[in-house]
């Protein structure tokens, strides 16, 4: 578990070092998240410590994101400026994005399927 | 109320510990709400917990600042938390290996989609360039959202709330857009929901069974890490910065 909570904020520190490096505006985390996934496809499997460790985490990520999300009371009167925008901007986007994501996946899958159903 | 006891609540309030346990008992209690109203995105408990916190904030005049100096610590484990995020990357890759392909594909165009729409609408309506920022990355999972948005110039906050909200319209249409759309397969179900809702679509696919779910997991984790990279880049190359 300790173990599995070192490599993860190893992958971390990689991450941020990388990123201030090669001064990218990428999170460093998420440069993190790469370096982990790498390792586990190079290493072929979870190790068990590792696995307690990141679903422990990922289980109370909601709860993470709470301090953030109480954030928003600074910005009210950027909100009341703007929420027509946010509105329209978020339904239009979302509509779009679920209809051009669903109909692509729909169309690119058909090969593969096919391929499969034939073996 | 006397001085003393004014000085002795000011002197709590001012403790980190304070704001840490009231995090906590909130989301707990709206986390329980949200079971017992049959987990609907509509009541999601960090919704739910930011609302009933920005209210006592106000209600006992504690600044932002002033809270965070507990929350803090929590904000802290969202970095770990999305390297963690790898591990049921890794787990969904193995199951879809002869999919990655098009699965890339699928990921990049809904991502870059979501994006791009939302930019455009929103600077068409006139929005202001920090609320256009924080709308870009709305579809990622919001702790890679918050980061995005800080940097490009952004509110991460205001980027948390966005994607809460995105993740409730994704799963609200859902249903209907699936029927008008005729797409049964799982697994196009389950990614166009990790794709365009991000964790809360994830936690809806599983409704369509254990392949949706894979599938929308695996479109979550693409989608942010794509998004972390791209996006930066692409908002510099439309000249969309801050300041």
């Amino acid at each position: 578990m300790l173990g599995g909570l070192l490599i993860i904020l190893s992958c971390q520190l990689l991450g941020e070092g990388l990123v201030l490096a090669l001064d990218i505006p990428v999170p460093g985390a998420v440069v993190g998240m790469l370096i982990l996934l790498l390792g586990l496809m190079f290493y072929g499997e979870v190790i068990p410590g590792l696995r307690v460790a990141g679903e422990g985490l990922l289980k109370y990520l909601p709860l993470m994101l709470v301090p953030s999300g109480v954030g928003l009371m600074v910005h009210f009167e950027l909100i009341a400026r703007d929420w027509l925008a946010i509105t329209l901007a978020l339904l239009l986007s979302t509509l779009v994005t679920f209809v051009v994501t669903a109909l692509l996946m729909e169309r690119l899958k058909k090969p593969e399927a096919a391929e499969k159903e034939s073996l | 109320m006397t001085s003393t006891q004014l000085t002795l609540w000011q002197q709590l309030a001012a403790a980190p510990v304070l704001w840490l346990v009231v995090t906590i008992a909130v989301f707990m209690a709206a986390s329980w709400l949200n079971q017992r109203c049959g987990r609907t995105p509509l009541l999601h408990p960090v919704v739910v917990s930011l609302s009933v916190i920005i209210v006592l904030l106000k209600l006992v005049n504690v600044s932002y600042a002033q809270y965070m100096e507990g929350a803090v610590l929590l904000k802290f484990l969202m970095g770990p938390a999305i390297v963690a995020l790898a591990i049921p990357l890794y787990d969904n890759l193995a199951r879809v290996r002869d999919l990655l392909v098009p699965l890339l594909v699928g990921c990049m165009a809904g991502a870059l989609t979501a994006a791009l729409s939302a930019v455009g609408v929103a600077l068409l309506m006139g929005a202001d360039i920090t609320t256009v920022l924080s709308l870009a990355p709305k579809s990622v999972t919001s702790p890679i959202a918050i980061e995005v948005a800080d940097k490009l110039g952004g509110y991460g906050s205001l980027a948390a709330g966005l994607v809460l909200i995105t993740g409730a319209l994704g799963c609200l249409m859902a249903p209907a857009l699936f029927r008008w759309l005729k797409i049964d397969d799982p697994a196009v179900r389950g990614f166009t929901l990790g794709v365009s809702a991000h964790a809360m679509g994830t936690a809806f696919a599983f409704e369509y069974g254990a392949v949706a779910g894979a599938f929308s997991g695996l479109a979550m984790g693409l989608t942010g890490a794509f998004t972390a990279f791209v996006l930066p880049y692409l908002m510099i190359l439309l000249g969309i910065t801050a300041g």
